[in-house]
């Protein structure tokens, strides 16, 4: 087995930076390693032509592009399966799309450094060099092969669609013919890659690549393996953050048929039995006594004292230019805001689940896994085996918006925990089912929020100055992506606010709190881009300029947002002649690299309000898959309007008030608004699609709101009293 | 563990699962979902709430779009289970293939679920409006949010339903 080294972001880098379309260009490629790629197909490793890590061609003429990235309905493998074919020049219709094993040498997310995992909106972004050159590497080697074979000049082999051509000759193979030969060439230092121009492929709008399995009920998650001999376990963890198990009366519990072993783990008590539901039936019977002195016992009352004490003192800097002080004084007028932001679940409808078998000499897990290589690493600890020893087979997610990522592995960390305490199950499948109350309250929530925003204009109506503290969690402390000092995902998108000011200045304070809180889909723009969009709006009216002509005016270093924010308001005839009672709303925001405005249009009777419409225009560089980046853009529309209408986890004594749908509500489908994407030409390499969508939408409905009431909300969720 | 200490009693229920006589031997209480599930390997219908507030354990009993996380295996006794593996009419056919059609799909999770419910709706309302539409889809959430995509491939399906 050949492993090679693996390539340093740094390296990589190096190695792009002078790459542009259409130029030849070299940078390490790893290999494939026969033995992984065979467990898809016992039995059959002859007949097939693996030129990398990430391609492989079939006798039958078929594409496998093994993904190292969890398709958790981003729509990743179909946007990976366009960038190869684009470059191998092979038949759309005959390439699939196979999870990679977890692997650090050959299968790191770019964007990450030495680490695979899917997150950041990098899927696309971070391979977009990468598996053009694996699928050029290929087609370069195909193109070999049939010029050895015809002992013709390499200069004069063609391909066109899984073909290759020797036109002089009149000669002709397939891909798959040319299997045996290929394998007996080397791949070439460098290939060209396709000029933009020449794109068949990448722009056009595809069906999914994953489409069909997921209406016929065939699509493999984590929740559906079947495996000989499996159990189900179910955990009985604490009622409170912090709180550990004392002792545990399982009598009534052993009762239920089914039920093979009862026992305690770390983290609480443990029912393994033949099925789910005798698991369940045993778990409800449990009475178990908890140690909840060192737990926490704050109410969400509590924490929004807490943190409104804070935000009078000052914190550490995060971002300071100008002379604040100064500014101040040059202000003509002034407005002051404090804003709160609510825990979120982020409730993938998938819940968390993990099958592990723990043998002697490896350990191999089956779940929807977004970290692999840092959960290998966990596992292996946890385990004593190398990393080499614990096999992690990606299997699709049922969501996740940031949940299947953790760098505490939570939830893999447990699996494996049951897996190796059990005496009377050792050796077979465990799969470890969380039920929705267990998703709810587990935590690893969006962090609570409270921002303070001071700002005031100048007499010419420009921004003198932005000041602006926020208290909460840092995500990032305590993390293998914690780099000391401020947290980067706290600030992000304030720090580096986009709008002319005299003098800006953001402070953070990263209290600590027992509350295990995660990345939730868009991260810290969830709550950032809120407070600027909102508070922009507000000094827009101060100067009573309309908001998106103040916005522009203030904008002048960012012309990827002019120019979205321009789309936006044109599609939605911004400034029209309104009902009573309708209003719109405009945000425009940066994140993951890529640039979104939304307007909003809502409309508001009493205090209820409905969003009517939501029209977005998103510039995300080179537009990979059309058709899925509005996709995703309509469902993080969606899922931003669910915590800005709905989201709210509370605690109350220590306990999560919320435990299932009826009282953590998403949207339904007669909440969703029309929406109309619209995605900026661009000539760009491609950055984020699946976050981007996300931060702009709350802002813009607090400023439609406001434009059909003149009331200001501040509080997520939003509402009107 | 010894098992002789395990009180809890068992019955034996037959029903017809996509058109095939099934007889299992589980305790009463046990709702169909699992059944379906971990007893008879079909794992195209899902688990997502347990409290009938997803629907993504749909299924058809009788024909009528039932929750199956609620359903205690004892009610099913001689009725008829359609799954999404058991779906092959006009109708479902037309919703699976204008849902490929459209992308509607994004992780997947709840769109047995959906389909199971478009195919009910599609089958009693040949011409569905915007309202029938959020009534019968009402109880099926989806995470991800694709309901704009579901409306537009219900209308699109139904078009081609009456073509047909
Ligand atoms: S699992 Fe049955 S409705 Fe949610
Ligand atoms: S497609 Fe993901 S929950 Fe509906």
């Amino acid at each position: 087995m050949a492993i090679e080294k693996d390539i340093s972001r740094r390296e990589f880098i190096k190695s792009s930076t002078a790459l542009t379309t259409g130029l030849v260009v070299s940078f390490y490629l790893p290999r494939a390693d026969a033995k992984i790629v065979d467990r898809f197909e016992p039995g059959n490793a002859q007949d097939k032509f693996e030129a990398n890590a990430f391609v492989i061609v079939k006798g039958d003429d078929t594409v496998v592009v093994l993904s190292k990235h969890l398709e958790m309905g981003q729509g990743v493998y179909t946007g990976l399966a366009t960038i190869v074919t684009e470059e191998l020049d092979c038949d759309w219709s005959k390439v699939t799309v196979e999870a990679a094993p977890a692997d650090a040498s050959r299968y790191n997310n770019l964007a990450f450094g030495p680490a695979q995992g899917t997150g950041g909106s990098t899927s696309i972004a971070n391979s977009w060099h990468q598996l053009r050159e694996a699928g050029a590497t290929a087609r370069a080697m195909l193109m070999m092969a049939a010029a050895k074979e015809w002992s013709a000049p390499l200069a004069d082999i063609v391909t066109s669609n899984g073909q290759v051509f020797h036109h002089k000759s009149g000669r002709s193979l397939s891909y798959g013919q040319l299997v045996e030969a290929a394998k007996k060439t080397t791949a070439p230092k460098s290939v060209k890659l396709k000029s933009n121009q020449d794109f068949k492929h990448v722009g056009q709008n595809v069906i999914r690549k994953d489409g069909a399995e997921k209406v016929n009920g065939k699509a493999m998650y984590g929740m559906d393996l079947n495996l000989k001999d499996k159990v189900y376990a179910l955990v009985l963890r604490a009622p409170l953050f912090g709180a550990t198990l004392k002792t545990f009366d399982d009598v009534e519990a052993k009762k239920i048929k089914g039920v093979r072993e009862i026992f305690r783990i770390p983290q609480g008590v443990v029912v393994i039995a033949d099925h789910f539901w005798p698991a369940k039936m045993a778990r409800d019977k449990i009475l178990a006594k908890w140690d909840d002195e060192e737990a926490l016992h704050k109410s969400t009352a509590d924490i929004r004292e807490e943190y409104k004490e804070l935000l009078g003192k000052s914190g550490e800097i995060a971002a300071t230019h100008g002379a604040l002080a100064k500014s101040k004084e040059d202000a003509v007028q002034t407005v002051e805001a404090t804003y709160e932001f609510p825990f979120l679940a982020h409730a993938p409808m998938e819940t968390l689940n993990c099958v592990v078998q723990l043998e002697k000499e490896k350990c191999t897990l089956w779940t929807g896994d977004q970290f692999q290589t840092g959960d290998q690493m966990t596992v292996a600890k946890l385990t004593g085996l190398s990393p080499q020893k614990v096999i992690i087979n990606t299997l699709m997610a049922g969501g996740s918006f940031g949940r299947r990522a953790n760098s505490k592995s939570d939830y893999i960390a447990e699996a494996v925990e049951i897996a190796k305490a059990t005496k009377t199950n050792s050796g077979r499948p465990i799969h470890v089912i969380w039920t929705r109350e267990d998703d709810i309250r587990g935590g690893f929530y969006r962090p609570f929020f409270m921002h303070e925003v001071s700002a005031g204009l100048t007499a010419e109506n420009k921004i003198a100055y932005w000041d602006h503290r926020l208290v909460g969690q840092s995500i990032m402390a305590g993390t293998a992506f914690d780099k000391g000092g401020i947290d980067h995902t706290s600030v992000e998108g304030l720090s580096n606010l986009a709008y002319d000011t005299e003098s800006l200045q953001v402070e953070l304070q990263s209290p600590k709190l027992q509350v295990p809180i995660l990345w939730w889909r868009s991260v810290g723009h969830t709550h950032t881009a809120f407070s600027a969009e909102t508070m922009i709006d507000e000094l827009a009216h101060l100067a009573k300029i309309d908001p998106a002509q103040f916005r522009l005016i203030h904008l002048t270093k960012h012309p990827r947002r002019q120019e979205v924010l321009k789309q936006a308001t044109l599609m939605a005839n911004w400034g029209r002649k309104l009902p009573a009672g309708v209003g719109l709303g405009v945000a425009v925001h940066e994140s993951f690299k890529s640039f979104v405005s939304q307007v909003v249009q809502v409309k508001v009777s009493g205090k209820t309000f409905k969003v009517e419409k939501v029209w977005c225009a998103i510039d995300c560089g080179i537009a990979v898959n059309p058709d899925n980046i509005k996709s995703q853009v309509e469902g993080a529309i969606g899922f931003a309007l669910s915590a800005a209408l709905n989201g709210e986890i509370t605690l109350k004594d220590g306990h999560v008030e919320q435990s299932n749908f009826h009282d953590y509500r998403p949207i339904r489908i007669h909440d969703m608004p029309q929406v109309e994407v619209h995605i900026m030409a661009s000539e760009a390499d491609p950055t984020g699609v699946g976050e981007p969508g996300v931060p702009c939408l709350a802002p813009a409905l607090a400023n439609a709101i406001f434009a059909a009431t003149g009331k200001r909300l501040r509080k997520l969720p939003l509402t009107l009293t | 563990m010894n098992t002789s200490a395990q009180t809890s009693t068992t019955v034996q229920v037959t029903f017809e699962l996509n058109e095939k006589s099934v007889t299992v031997d589980v305790d009463p209480s046990t709702p169909l979902l699992w059944v379906i599930r971990d007893h008879l390997n079909l794992t195209g219908t899902k688990f997502g709430c347990g409290m009938a507030q997803c629907g993504v354990c749909t299924v058809h009993i009788d024909g009528v779009a039932t929750r199956t996380c609620v359903t205690p295996i004892g009610s099913v006794a001689g009725r008829k289970v359609q799954t999404i593996e058991g779906i092959h009419d006009k109708v479902a056919q037309t919703v699976q293939k204008v849902w490929v059609e459209e992308n509607v799909v994004q992780c997947g999770y709840c769109q047995s679920g959906q389909i199971m419910s478009a195919v009910a709706l599609l089958r009693s309302n040949q011409k569905p409006t915007d309202s029938d539409i959020d009534k019968a889809m009402g109880g099926n959430l989806c995470r991800c949010a694709t309901y704009a995509r579901i409306r537009h491939a219900i209308h699109v399906a139904a078009e081609r339903i009456l073509k047909a």
